[in-house]
């Protein structure tokens, strides 16, 4: 058995950096925005690679057009990364159940994508207002599906996966899944592997990201929620801040520690 | 009972999550703003006795099917999407956590309803409901219309207080049959307990917590050492683990431990509510980051806009140095009276060490 993995990447706003929203209230500031790879997604791609590694296979990356993402597909490519597919003419914004729709449509008509015998995306991404991608994707594919997987245990010959699925509180939940199927990857084995410079000269070089135009037009069936307003969040409460020098701070963090007897000698 | 609002009550390793009663709270008020009952389905395999804590609600839908013993999310959904058809809900509230991500959009993909994740609150507008969303790493709300009935909303730990839900009434208990595949498509062998933890994070009174702040594991000694100062254990948020910067036993949020220490010291994070639910409760929050606008100072107590890094070394001197100043003369010098956390132990449960903490098993 050939294995060949397919894994989906999603641009998205880097939330590390300050966020700033558009005039009307109602999206991000695109020209405030950087956008990155999904960070879950970066983890469903090391996965995938480490998968290859040790069985063998082909990886391909398929990924929405965005800002930015013909760079995440070219490292993607210098990683390992066998093939990297862009589906164009998306209509911008489109919500998690949309591009469900985009990419079921896609794989299914794209025979290399339809064999895949796993498809491994990201558990989640921070602006997934409607739904997780993973398993709505599974649903539309008539896929089995499992979410916040952090190991994967192939048995080629046996078409069966065993996956470890987390938990609150530090517990885990070994599965058994048959395949082809969708996994939602919290966290790879790994931490995603930087990129070797060699690789990704070699990538560009050859510039060999393919692109499938979208025939999938905006859902019609179901209402989607519309964005009113967007804010930053009205908080609970907020902390005192304290300013001043780093000893000056740290002086007065220690006499509130200490005024509430969380240090030796308080009171 | 047509017009109903249904709360999806989560159950799982036989026990129910706090969040069955925070969404129970928050179903009370959205039905009580449309004037039509609450009612909670509870899914779960000889898992009845359950329901009798779901008095918060006028009624329990109970479905029993071994396959329904654990939440797999595609089962839940194939024993909801007819329910719900044959009941007619106004809207539908469900757990947004890690035990059954996806439940929620799987229920209204299959039903062609709309459907609304992440929400911290809700309320019924004209035409239809407000629902407001946490995004982007919680910087961002969201305010979301949705003008059809029914709709999912998936709602998010600490949208309400759980205690709102808690009463001693004796819920009305309606015994249902589903009819599920025989094979699911997944299959739950086991859990697996947490295993190999180095430290109990959940036992200690002081936490020092640190996050992408830290920028790596070489800095991790500025955090140890300030944990060695106030008695603490050091623990992090997800990157952390997922780096394999700090054990997974030290992982605090939705997927990690859930803390509840007298001193929390958030070190660079950024407060994401994910890391938020797993340390909501700490007794005192100290916050360093150097965003202001960091979530985290939403919930800490004091915070301090600075570099991590540079700050760290300088408070723990201070620390160090107060602490001596307390001893007095004489090693145990301190007040007799003082309750305090550096006695409770001499040294900080250091996990660095210069060696990768990414566990090879699970």
């Amino acid at each position: 058995m050939t294995l060949h993995i397919l894994v989906l990447l999603r641009m998205v706003p880097d939330v590390v950096e300050e966020l700033n929203l558009a005039a009307d209230g109602r999206a991000l500031a695109p020209e405030s925005v950087r956008m990155i790879l999904n960070e879950s997604d970066d983890h469903a791609l090391e996965q995938a690679l480490l998968l290859k590694e040790s069985h063998g296979g082909t990886v391909t990356v398929l990924a929405l057009e965005a800002e930015g993402v013909d760079d995440a597909l070219v490292v993607a490519l210098a990683k390992g990364a066998d093939e990297a597919i862009k589906i164009t003419d998306t209509e911008g914004h489109v919500s998690t159940r949309h591009a469900a729709s985009i990419l079921a449509q896609v794989i299914e008509q794209e025979p290399g994508l339809r064999a895949a015998d796993l498809i491994l995306t990201g558990v989640q991404a921070p602006g997934d207002l409607d739904a997780p991608l993973s398993p709505v994707l599974a649903r539309r594919l008539r896929l089995p599906h499992l979410g916040v997987v952090s190991r994967l245990y192939l048995d080629c010959p046996g078409r069966v996966v065993t996956a470890i699925r987390e938990y609150p509180g530090g517990m885990r939940g070994e599965f058994e899944v048959g395949l082809p199927a969708v996994f939602g990857i919290q966290a790879a084995e790994k931490p995603p592997r930087c990129v070797p410079l060699a690789g990704l000269c070699a990538a560009m070089k050859g510039q060999r990201i393919r692109c499938i135009p979208s025939a999938v037009a905006a859902e019609r069936g179901a209402p989607q929620p519309r964005i009113v307003e967007m804010r930053r969040p009205r908080p609970p409460g907020h902390a005192e801040m304290l300013t001043g020098s780093h000893e000056m701070v740290s002086l007065r963090l220690r006499e509130i520690l200490k005024a509430r007897g969380l240090l030796r000698g308080g009171p | 009972m047509a017009g109903s609002v249904f709360v999806l009550a989560e159950q799982w390793n036989g026990r129910l999550s706090e969040i069955t009663y925070e969404a129970l709270a928050l179903g009370r008020e959205v039905a009580d703003q449309l004037l039509a009952p609450l009612e909670v389905v509870l899914l779960g395999h000889h898992a009845r006795q359950l329901a009798r804590s779901l008095g918060g609600a006028g009624a329990v839908l109970y479905l029993d099917h071994p396959l329904l013993a654990e939440p797999v999310p595609e089962v839940c959904a194939q024993a909801l999407a007819p329910l719900i058809q044959a009941r007619a809900p106004r809207c539908v509230l469900v757990p947004s956590t890690i035990v059954s991500p996806g439940i929620g959009a799987l229920l209204a993909d299959q039903l062609a309803i709309p459907s609304v994740d992440h929400c911290r609150d809700l309320r019924v507008v004209d035409r239809g409901y407000e629902a407001t969303c946490l995004l982007f790493g919680g910087k961002i709300e969201a305010v979301v219309k949705v003008e059809r009935s029914p709709a999912v909303f998936g709602i998010r730990p600490g949208a309400r207080p759980q205690k709102a839900a808690r009463t001693k009434w004796a819920p009305l208990i309606e015994d249902l049959t589903t009819r599920l595949l025989e094979v699911p498509p997944v299959r739950l062998r086991r859990y697996v307990p947490a295993q190999g933890w180095d430290v109990d994070i959940t036992q200690k009174d002081v936490l020092v917590s640190v996050g992408r702040g830290i920028q790596g594991r070489d800095n991790l000694p500025l955090a140890e050492r300030l944990a060695k100062a106030l008695g603490g254990a050091v623990c992090g948020s997800r990157i952390m683990a997922d780096q394999g910067w700090l054990p997974l036993s030290r992982q605090i949020g939705s997927s990690g431990a859930t803390v509840k220490p007298k001193l929390y010291v958030a070190v660079g994070i950024s407060g994401a509510p994910e890391h938020v639910v797993g340390m909501r409760h700490s007794g005192l929050v100290i916050a360093i980051n150097t965003d202001a606008r960091a979530p985290i100072f939403d919930y800490a107590h004091y915070g301090v806009v600075a570099d991590a890094l540079e700050l760290l070394p300088v408070f723990t001197e201070a620390i160090e140095s107060g602490r001596n100043q307390g001893r007095g003369v004489g090693r145990h010098a301190s007040s007799p009276g003082a309750t305090t956390m550096g006695d409770k132990a001499a040294t900080a449960d250091t996990p660095s060490g210069g060696r990768s903490w990414r566990s090879t098993s699970s």
